[in-house]
């Protein structure tokens, strides 16, 4: 007897130790202590998907291809692209204080020590608008230090998507060219682009989400990704040279976008569609060393975080938060 | 660049608006001055045997060394040979930042003797150039631009390009010299060389939108920098770290960021105004890091035909941004050029003139391209320099108008004797405002302050 029910405590014990370290995976909201602000975000299961394009998709690029398949952990995916709203208070110090002493109960002195940007010297929307709309302009230096400071608010692991995770994400279990099929004249339901921006972002969530409940996959602005940009990456993969599903970043240029942009044409937002960031998008910075956290000319450039079901030891968020910083002229 | 050509070909008209312009020196950049194949090559230019265009750096800031790697990246032989800046680490890291990049280090030539550090720095620089790139913060720009022109060498100097009007005066007086000389000088004000700027305005002056009779111009953002005070460090080596928020430096943020929108407004105007008033203020931007400037202007600049605009410049984070010129004619308008794509159109809301942004297009490069072009053909084509002080001017009239609470004529503006030098430059000098016990720098009071 004594034994069966110490075993049996002990069953117990660790089942729901396990419990505790490994969250249910349903979709939920994050809310932003110190502030009014939430963030919404989506449970993507695990599952195994085909990356990149066939040869036949129209407008297709060879850096698509070969296709290949990829296995994927569960995460959550930002159900929308991150705004101004949350993006300015990372990225302005004081807002963040008067945010946090309008709204109590949140110990600033956890995000006291986050590296932030300096301040833009011009304004990094444009003026296409603050309230509701994509953050855009930042690096992907900038992206990540952002998601270390949510990591220091929240205390729940985020981090920008591999490729591999946000192309999984995107298509949303579908085989087609965008997650709505192949005809990009339905893009106007679910997505922004040349053809219907009006020469600008817009507020998110004003289309269609794809069959997951993400919204702006299609369009709107580009995402960061945490992958360096290889144009022959899936073709070494494949063949079995690569076998992580994910390129880590060692030099500045270029990294992996994703998702397309109000300022392209539909076709750049297809599900496989990969766009490697390039030094011009810096090019109205007039100093010299470059801002490491704007890039000044990307208006078009913006990012979702992820949070992946099994949170990584402290010594892998702090590899992911500490990317190397790479001078840039 | 192609798009250019037909702008610099395009011949000057008998239209009184573009007489002005040309009388004025607005026409600056590339339709002023023809090429002149006679130009003798006998100031300072071309003084090696080679054909090396020889650059002095002053003022090696983030701004001044972009500026300094922009001359290099351009197509001509251009060497970095001398260096100066009152701060040796600002100097040292411009000079690691230079040699950062193979291509762009095998054109800096800046031995340790040839970096000269301290207020006097670019009295040694200077000679050894022939061109001067001149990037310190703008309070010094008058005595290096004077400095410059004296020593034949032809000049890009960054806006703005004085704090006050005896600063004016004195780059007014300079630029008459630097013309007589033929010395080209090229100012920053970049959307004088960004194509779709010079587009617009072309057809605007060409009268696609009839005649300009309103607009507004604005630098409406978050602000910048700040650099807080150090222990050990006297007043002097304080203001000049934390430059941006003293007059006598940078002039407020309505001179240093907003000149360039003001400036838009002149040259579509073609003309400088008369008379302004407005009003500002620090109504967030409060504590004692931020020295004297306030953190909004809003000022109505009149011109000679009666037409206002309207200009707005505000350092307020977390509200709405807008860095844009706009303007209404009487028979169309333009809303903004800070698109990708502008155009002009009329009040039926057709289109008269569209341009789409090359956007890898950059303005701070092409400056210098054309600058060095120049140079390299032996051809005088840049005489930025008086419309660069006059738009310098107008934000300076500006501010003191907001100062002051009062109405202020460009006359009484531009002969104001209020000087905001320090009447000597060392670290252990005083500069002329200074702050209380508490910390404090004393900020105009409208209504009471003598701001001309």
């Amino acid at each position: 007897m004594f034994k069966i029910s110490f075993w049996g405590c002990l069953f117990f014990l660790l089942t729901g130790l396990v419990q505790a370290q490994t969250p249910e995976l349903k979709s939920y909201t994050q809310d932003i202590p110190g502030s009014k602000l939430k963030y919404d975000l989506v449970a993507i299961p695990g599952g195994t998907f085909m990356m990149g394009s066939p040869a036949t998709e129209k407008g297709r690029k060879a850096d698509e291809g070969p296709q290949h398949s990829v296995k994927i952990e569960p995460f959550w995916m930002g159900k929308m692209e991150i705004t101004w709203d949350l993006y300015d208070l990372f990225a302005f110090h004081n807002m963040e204080k008067e945010m946090a002493a309008q709204n109590p109960g949140f110990d600033l002195a956890k995000t006291d020590a986050s590296t932030r940007p300096s301040p833009p010297y011009v304004d990094m929307s444009f003026g296409m608008g603050r309230a509701g709309y994509p953050a855009i302009n930042m690096t992907q230096y900038a992206a990540i230090h952002f998601c270390a400071w949510l990591y220091a608010k929240t205390g729940i692991f985020y981090r920008l998507p591999t490729e591999a995770e946000w192309e999984y994400a995107c298509r949303a279990g579908t085989k087609t060219a965008y997650s709505f099929g192949d005809d990009p004249k339905m893009m106007d339901q679910y997505g922004w682009n040349k053809s219907n921006s009006n020469g600008a972002y817009k507020q998110v969530g004003k289309k269609k989400p794809n069959p997951w409940g993400l919204h702006d996959m299609h369009g709107n602005v580009m995402e960061w990704t945490l992958d360096q940009y290889y144009p022959d990456y899936y073709a070494k993969k494949a063949k079995g040279t690569v076998k992580e599903p994910y390129a880590k970043v060692t030099v500045l240029y270029p990294n992996a976008v994703r998702g397309g942009s109000w300022d392209d044409d539909a076709v750049v937002a297809r599900s496989a569609s990969r766009i490697p960031s390039d030094p011009s998008w810096k090019i109205l910075d007039p100093q010299t060393p470059k801002s490491e956290w704007w890039l000044t000319s990307a208006s078009f450039v913006g990012f979702r975080v992820v949070r992946p079901l099994v949170k990584p030891s402290e010594e892998e968020i702090k590899a992911y938060y500490n990317p190397p910083l790479m001078e840039d002229y | 660049m192609s798009n250019h050509s037909n702008h610099r070909d395009s011949g000057m008209s008998d239209h009184g608006r573009r007489d002005f312009l040309k009388k004025s020196g607005l026409l600056t950049g590339s339709t002023l001055l023809a090429t002149l194949p006679s130009f003798a090559s006998g100031y300072g230019f071309h003084s090696s045997a080679d054909d090396t265009i020889k650059v002095a750096l002053i003022g090696c800031g983030g701004r001044g060394t972009g500026a300094a790697m922009q001359a290099l990246s351009t197509k001509q032989n251009v060497k970095v040979v001398a260096m100066a800046d009152a701060f040796s680490d600002r100097l040292e890291s411009a000079y690691k930042n230079l040699n950062m990049k193979p291509e762009i280090a095998k054109r800096v030539d800046v031995p340790a003797e040839r970096r000269f550090v301290g207020f006097d720095a670019y009295k040694q620089a200077i000679p050894l150039a022939d061109v001067v790139i001149l990037a310190t913060p703008p309070g010094f720009r008058p005595m290096h631009f004077e400095e410059a022109v004296k020593q034949n060498k032809h000049v890009f100097m960054e806006k703005p390009v004085a704090t006050d009007a005896p600063g004016i005066r004195r780059v007014l007086a300079a630029a008459e010299e630097a013309k007589k000389k033929k010395l080209n000088v090229v100012v920053g004000l970049q959307r004088h060389y960004q194509p779709n700027y010079r587009e617009m305005i072309k057809r605007i002056h060409d009268g696609a939108i009839g005649d300009i009779v309103g607009g507004s111009v604005y630098w409406v953002s978050g602000g910048v920098w700040v650099k807080p005070r150090q222990a050990g460090q006297t007043e002097m080596d304080y203001q000049m770290r934390n430059w941006y928020y003293f007059n006598w430096l940078c002039g407020d943020h309505i001179n240093e960021q907003h000149v360039h929108n003001i400036d838009v407004a002149n040259w579509v105007k073609g003309s400088y105004p008369v008379s302004c008033q407005g009003t500002g203020g620090r109504e967030v931007r409060t504590g004692k890091d931020y020295g004297e400037i306030f953190d909004h202007h809003i000022v109505d600049f009149k011109y000679a035909d009666g037409t206002t605009i309207n200009s707005q410049c505000r350092h307020y984070e977390g509200t709405y941004s807008k860095v844009d010129e706009m303007f209404v004619g009487t028979k169309g308008r333009i809303d903004s050029f800070g698109g990708r794509a502008n155009a002009l159109m009329d009040y039926k809301g057709k289109t008269l003139f569209s341009h789409t942004i090359d956007p890898k297009a950059n303005a701070y490069q092409i400056e210098h391209d054309e600058l060095f072009e120049a140079l390299a053909k032996n051809q005088y084509k840049f005489a930025d320099a008086e419309n660069g002080a006059k738009s310098t001017m107008t934000a300076i009239m500006g501010r003191m108008a907001t100062y002051s609470g009062k109405m202020v004529t460009w006359d009484e503006a531009l002969n104001s004797q209020i000087d905001l030098f320090p009447t000597q430059l060392s670290w252990d000098a005083m500069p002329k405002i200074l702050p209380n016990q508490d910390g404090f720098y004393p900020v105009a009071v409208p209504g009471k302050t003598i701001a001309v």
